[in-house]
């Protein structure tokens, strides 16, 4: 049966192969040759002009604020996302005080575990509009929170000082119930024996996570890492649906500028594709920095 | 995925991008269209009947953007062509992403025949002229109107209304509405208050003062969309200086934002922001939230176009009875009188220059600015045309009534700026985001000016946009 496995193999591969080049290697290919170009994007005219955007975006004071925020968000969204859902993780599934061995989750986890998804079910678009009412500065559910205590709230979405971080904010709420079944699940196939073992030494709860959990999740936790970190260079439709950028590009990102650039307020096409040629390396530098830099041996346990 | 795979496929991404490039090159950029010639397009023979030489079986795709208009208006329109032409077939659609759907067919050089570019997903008009993707509709304004004897289409149209869609003295869009932009209040309020709007700036302030004693703030605007404050600001500044303060602001003169009549209307709005007369929290809100808080009776004064009736429909109370004015004159010195209003045509529609159907085009454009058309349009969406009188006999709703009554006052005192047709990026970002700065009270009004001024030079220096004179 050897000569007949190339066909089976062909067959399979040859379609979705075919799909990825021609919808994904091909559009970049493409966008690598615009950005060289000052395509205006209306018609099929298009003159070659080198390096000419690049030069452009590294004078780009607009380009250079999206980034600016953007590495903000690279800092934050993943380590605060990481953080929380280990935390709620951890509670869910061995974070209660009866149950042997303090592995069993806190009381009504099942109930918050749905709760936690709920995020992960609504469509992002729902969650942006939800939560531009949230911050809604004259009846908006924070806003009137705060005056029934007494105190004042700020515009929320209407402040430059106070925009960027709502919308990290939403960034990280709509996030969290994801990685928490994700830990969760990661938890779960921990065996119960490490568990009892550590109990047996006294070890607290804390440090039971830290030391014994969280090493044992790592591989979990590395995989998190590089989707928040794609996830915060891009933050697109949530900026762009919330503050579109504003108030004075205080919330803008990478994303909205390379969209407005091109559909947006102008048609510049060429120049955008060179933004999204720029995003391009930066989003592979991050992947594989945040690989790296998080790489340990890893730990079998079967 | 792990480190190993991303750096594999980089790598074989990188193989395939040397040979592939080159290939390539004839990819998105490299459509077709450009020497078909005439080949694939329609043209019948001119006659007196037929003066725009229209083929009368050739099919007519329209665009439509299904905004605040909706779409069946347009339809009625092609009624109107089918009736005239009954062996043509019109293929009618309607989006609200103008842009993203057309995109490709401009490139591919198969546009629709007609489209309606409007909304916030209209394509930049400065990219389409300066690629020369639009037909010229000079032929439309010279053919004889469908409906209003002895007059050529260009005689019938208000003043203002060429000179809006024309670039480098080619008239190439054609804007169907025309739009004023003022000041509105609900005339129940004011009659219930007994408050008389105010027709100086000082009054106005004064006025202001008895609003917010009253317990309603006096202003409100859409905070995450403050260029609507730009259009009194503006406005107030060309009643003072007179109409070359727009026309320098249009041909991005250097300094036009900072000349003495801009720093005056700039330093009396900030009297507005200073006093605390603005709704508190409209720098959180959109135009719908803002323009419904003022509904409410929340706020007395909100900024906007003449559209403002039509799109607050819903929430509008029985009887509210909004008004437009003109902005308040700054002094005895100002060159305008108080009764001069910014009036434009809007609602832009095109022909594409690679469009099948250049001359059914153009047609259905003759019928939409035949009396019969505009009357049609004015009844189903409430708003006035660029068709001179053709309101006339129309039952208007209140606020549309106020503003024809604007009009009339204003009359040859009318003004209006082009600015945000030639560059679309410096009112839609760069002077956007410096309303947002000043009427939330961040800056003042020099700095105010200056941001203004730093975005119209960016636009200025920038070699890659097109830059377009005014003629008056």
């Amino acid at each position: 049966m050897r000569h007949g496995k190339y066909p089976l193999i062909v067959t399979f591969l040859v379609p979705p192969v075919l799909l990825y080049v021609v919808f994904v290697v091909s559009p970049y290919l493409q966008t690598f040759q615009i950005s060289t170009t000052d395509w205006l994007g209306y018609s099929a005219d298009a003159n070659s002009v080198g390096m000419a955007n690049f030069k452009a975006l590294w004078n780009d004071d607009y380009v250079w604020n999206a980034l600016k925020n953007n590495a903000i968000l690279l800092a934050l969204v993943p380590v605060l996302t990481i953080v929380l859902g280990l935390f709620f993780a951890a509670m869910l599934n061995m974070g209660g005080r009866k149950g042997r061995a303090g592995v069993s989750g806190v009381r009504g986890s099942s109930f918050y575990r749905t709760v936690y998804f709920f995020p992960q079910v609504l469509s992002v678009v729902i969650i942006a509009l939800l939560w531009k009412e949230v911050y809604h500065p004259n009846k908006g559910l924070l806003t009137s929170a705060l005056n029934g205590v007494g105190l004042s709230a700020p515009t929320w979405l209407g402040d430059p000082k106070t925009a960027f971080w709502c919308v990290l904010a939403v960034m990280i709420w709509s996030n969290v119930g994801f990685y928490v079944v994700l830990f969760g699940a990661a938890m779960s196939a921990i065996p119960k024996e490490i568990y009892e073992a550590v109990m047996l030494d006294g070890a607290s709860r804390l440090t039971t996570l830290w030391k014994v959990t969280i090493p044992l999740l790592w591989d979990t936790v590395q995989v998190a890492w590089v989707y928040l970190a794609i996830f915060a260079l891009d933050g697109f439709i949530l900026v762009q649906l919330m503050t579109n950028g504003g108030p004075n590009f205080s919330t803008d990102v990478i994303g909205v500028r390379m969209y407005d650039t091109a559909f947006g307020s102008e048609t510049k096409f060429g120049y955008a594709s060179a933004i999204g040629v720029v995003m391009f390396f930066l989003t592979l530098t991050v992947a594989v920095l945040a690989l790296r830099v998080s790489k340990r041996d890893r730990i079998e346990y079967s | 995925m792990n480190r190993r795979d991303i750096l594999r496929r980089t790598a074989a991404a990188g193989l395939l991008a040397t040979p592939a490039a080159g290939l390539l090159a004839g990819c998105a950029t490299g459509g077709g269209g450009d020497d078909k010639g005439d080949a694939g397009t329609y043209k019948g023979t001119k006659s007196e009947q037929n003066p725009l030489g229209v083929a009368e079986d050739a099919p007519l795709e329209v665009v439509i953007f299904n905004g605040g208009f909706g779409e069946e208006y347009a339809k009625a329109h092609e009624a109107m062509y089918t009736e005239k032409y009954p062996k043509a077939k019109i293929n009618h659609s309607a989006t609200q992403e103008i842009s993203k759907t057309l995109q490709p067919r401009f490139v591919d050089g198969t546009p629709p025949d007609v489209v309606n570019n409007s909304g916030a997903g209209q394509i930049d008009f400065n990219g389409l002229v300066s690629q020369n993707a639009i037909a010229d509709l000079g032929e439309l304004l010279a053919a004889p109107s469908l409906d209003i004897p002895g007059k050529t289409v260009k005689d019938t149209l208000l003043p203002g209304a060429v000179e809006v869609g024309s670039y480098d003295g080619k008239f190439l869009v054609m804007n169907y509405t025309y739009t004023v932009y003022g000041i509105w209040h609900s005339t129940k309020l004011f009659t219930e208050r007994k408050w008389e709007y105010a027709k100086t700036w000082d009054e106005h302030i004064a006025l202001c003062k008895q609003i917010k004693a009253a317990g309603i703030a006096p202003w409100t605007y859409a905070g995450l969309h403050p260029r609507y404050m730009s259009w009194p600001l503006i406005s107030t500044a060309i009643k003072f200086g007179g109409p070359s303060v727009a026309t320098a602001i249009d041909n991005l003169e250097p300094n036009a934002w900072k000349s003495d009549a801009m720093k005056a209307a700039a330093d009396a709005w900030h009297q507005i922001v200073k006093d605390k007369y603005i709704l508190e929290g409209s720098s959180g809100l959109d135009h719908k939230q803002s323009q419904t808080a003022w509904c409410q009776g929340k706020a007395a004064f909100i900024s906007c176009g003449s559209w403002l009736e039509s799109e607050q429909k819903d929430v509008t109370p029985a009887g509210f009875n909004m008004t437009v004015q003109p902005t308040p004159s700054l002094g005895s010195g100002d060159k305008l009188p108080f009764e001069a209003v910014r009036g434009t045509a809007g609602e832009p529609f095109m022909v594409p220059a690679k469009a099948k159907n250049i001359a059914g085009g153009l047609e259905l454009f003759r019928i939409m600015l035949s009396r019969k058309g505009a009357q049609d349009f004015t009844k189903k969406v409430s708003s006035l045309t660029v068709v001179a009188g053709a309101s006339e006999g129309v039952e208007l709703p209140f606020g549309l009534a106020t503003v024809v009554k604007a009009l009339d006052a204003s009359g040859s005192n009318g003004f209006n700026w082009v600015y945000n047709n030639y560059y679309r990026k410096l009112e839609r970002n760069l002077v956007d985001a410096a309303c947002g700065e000043f009427f939330s009270g961040r800056i003042g009004p020099a700095e105010f000016l200056d941001q203004c001024q730093k975005g119209a030079d960016s636009i200025a220096q920038d070699s890659s946009i097109k830059k377009y004179k005014r003629a008056v």
